[in-house]
């Protein structure tokens, strides 16, 4: 469903991906793992579009993608849910909600309806700033509004960011259900048992080159992925 | 007699008692006698069911502002030339403030610059008028474009800069017009000005005189309010404000940031133009002078002072910031003083504003 080949990424000067390979199949919870300045939000940023990649071919349902701009980009059914809860932090949560509509609009009210079956406690709060939710009801906040968008593929940029334990738990349990639903997944996460847990597949990326590869399985028992990032 | 103060006879009669004093008997007549045609006609018009849904959704509707109309509207036969002189450019201010909202407080993109499209307005119909003699009416729609292409122009280079950056370049081209308008000497004459411009006619009739000049400022201000509102509440206006939210966060709903950030220079600057060419043409002349750093910071307080992103704080900073140093004139040298005093006191105080959009705490 999306394929990066040989992608290379810069700031300036340095290099943050050096020739890169990931592919997704559709259906599929995919993850990215490394240590901070590995390069994982850069892929995911380079994916979305809002950064351009110096070379390389990134597909997405057999159409060529890099170069575009994100909102082109999401309109093809591949949306990102940002790092760090990027909400509107002074709209109610309704409204957060409706922004995510904003390329189609069309069925509004039901898309609102599954997102609060989603997620009960934003129906409870809808009127409320979404700037006053506590970190954990603002991801699921972030989630939700960029499934208002119908996305075919969702990128998730480290949603257990700064959240309690059970609330990290909460996020991956909803992802799943995504996924359940027919949602493709890639998921960069620092957390990396959990999310190896969760992936049908992982990749590992270590200073702008993916280093392993396999399934979510293998990885928690790789010797090396152990040591490196699970912390035995 | 409680009858009688709800019936329509004693609320004409307290408006004109009200402005009795400020003119002289045979006004106050004729405003008891609009009042009293208004008031009674009231019932009727409503039943009328004018397009009532664009209406609620402009903020033109609904008691407090309906007041406010009639009050302005009624304003000239009661109010001294000099008064009325005050509020024309109380409305130029006003469109130049909502102008200055939709860039500043819609979207988040500040401007120190946009005196410069003030400029450009005003210039615009004064070389058409002075050199091609072409009138006011077919003048104001090309001022209008005129500015909203030089916000485009200054827009496409600028808006890839964020925050301080975008403000500096913004200042840089303020000045850039000011100067060139200064020294360009064979074609704007340069800081002389250029003088003789004619005021609008209506079929060979001159809207020169002050109240029939308050009317058009008055018409085309409320024209402005129902359009901004209008654009506010639609998808473009739900764009502007997520972009000001959080740019990075629109562009990941799948908003072109770029495209409607250089929408919202092109609207707003648009009514710059427009406040130019019924600043040049109630003046009847321009210069430079009129259009220097001073008055985009002016503009801009006013859009803060308001309230930012609130159509009705930019008119009520418009407001304040013109009539306030007309009453403070007995204050002399202090005046300046005594307003930037109340501007500190009230961002202390009231940080949003007078009438702030949304409540600016959430989420700080």
């Amino acid at each position: 469903m999306l394929r990066l080949s040989e992608i290379h990424t810069s700031y300036g000067h340095i290099k943050a991906l050096k020739g890169i390979d990931i592919e997704v199949m559709k259906g599929e919870i995919v993850c990215l793992i490394g240590s901070n300045g590995a390069g994982k939000s850069t892929a995911l940023m380079t994916i979305s579009g809002v950064l351009k990649p110096d070379c390389g071919k990134i597909e997405f349902n057999g159409q060529q993608i890099e170069g575009m701009d994100p909102h082109e980009i999401v309109g093809l059914g591949l949306s990102q849910v940002p790092e760090g809860r990027r909400i509107f932090p002074r709209l109610s949560v309704l409204e957060n909600l409706e922004m995510g509509a904003f390329m189609n609009n069309s069925g509004l009210k039901e898309k609102i309806k599954h997102i609060f079956s989603l997620f009960p406690v934003l129906h409870e709060r809808s009127n409320q700033p979404s700037g006053t939710l506590s970190g954990g009801e603002q991801q699921m906040l972030a989630i939700g509004r960029s499934l208002m968008a119908n996305p075919k593929m969702l990128l998730l940029d480290e949603p257990s960011l700064g959240l309690a334990p059970i609330m990290v738990s909460k996020i991956f349990k909803t992802i799943k259900e995504l996924n359940i639903e027919g949602c493709t997944i890639l998921l960069v996460e620092q957390n990396a048992r959990a999310a190896l847990r969760l992936a049908h597949r992982a990749y590992v990326l270590e200073s702008g080159i993916v280093k392993l590869h396999g399934t979510g399985e293998e990885l928690l028992h790789n010797e090396g992925v152990r040591k490196a990032y699970l912390g035995e | 007699m409680k009858r009688f103060l709800h019936s329509p006879v004693a609320s004409a009669l307290c408006a004109a008692l009200l402005f009795l004093p400020l003119k002289d008997l045979k006004s106050a007549v004729i405003l008891f006698v609009f009042v009293l045609a208004g008031i009674s006609a009231a019932p009727y018009i409503r039943k009328l069911k004018i397009p009532q849904i664009p209406f609620k959704a402009s903020g033109l509707s609904g008691f407090l502002p309906v007041l406010t109309i009639t009050i302005f509207a009624l304003l000239p036969f009661a109010l001294k030339d000099y008064y009325l002189d005050v509020l024309i450019m109380f409305g130029i201010y006003a469109l130049l403030a909502l102008g200055l909202n939709v860039i500043v407080g819609f979207t988040g993109q500040l401007n120190l610059g946009f005196a410069a499209f003030y400029a450009i307005g005003a210039y615009t119909y004064a070389l058409l008028n002075t050199r091609l003699g072409l009138g006011f009416w077919p003048s104001l729609p090309i001022a209008a474009c005129f500015a909203s292409l030089s916000g485009l122009v200054l827009g496409v280079p600028a808006l890839r800069l964020k925050g301080d950056y975008l403000a500096i370049v913004t200042l840089g081209f303020g000045e850039i017009v000011r100067i060139v308008l200064n020294n360009w000497d064979t074609f704007t004459k340069g800081p002389n000005g250029i003088a003789g411009i004619e005021p609008p006619y209506i079929a060979g009739f001159s809207l020169g005189k002050l109240q029939y000049y308050y009317y058009l400022v008055f018409m085309v201000v409320i024209a402005a309010v129902f359009v901004i509102r209008r654009i506010e509440f639609s998808k473009t206006g739900r764009a502007w404000l997520a972009i000001k939210e959080n740019e990075i966060a629109a562009s990941t709903m799948g908003i072109d940031t770029t495209a409607y950030k250089l929408y919202a220079f092109a609207f707003g600057t648009f009514w710059a133009g427009i406040a130019g060419t019924l600043f040049a043409a109630k003046m009847q002349f321009v210069s430079p002078e009129s259009f220097t750093f001073m008055e985009s910071v002016l503009i801009l307080s006013m859009v803060i002072l308001g309230g930012i992103g609130n159509v009705y704080g930019s008119i009520l900073g418009a407001f304040i910031l013109v009539i306030m140093p007309e009453l403070l004139r007995d204050a002399q040298l202090y005046r300046m003083l005594i307003l930037g005093l109340c501007l500190v006191v009230l961002m202390i105080f009231r940080p949003q504003g007078l009438i702030g959009a949304k409540d600016a705490s959430a989420g700080r």
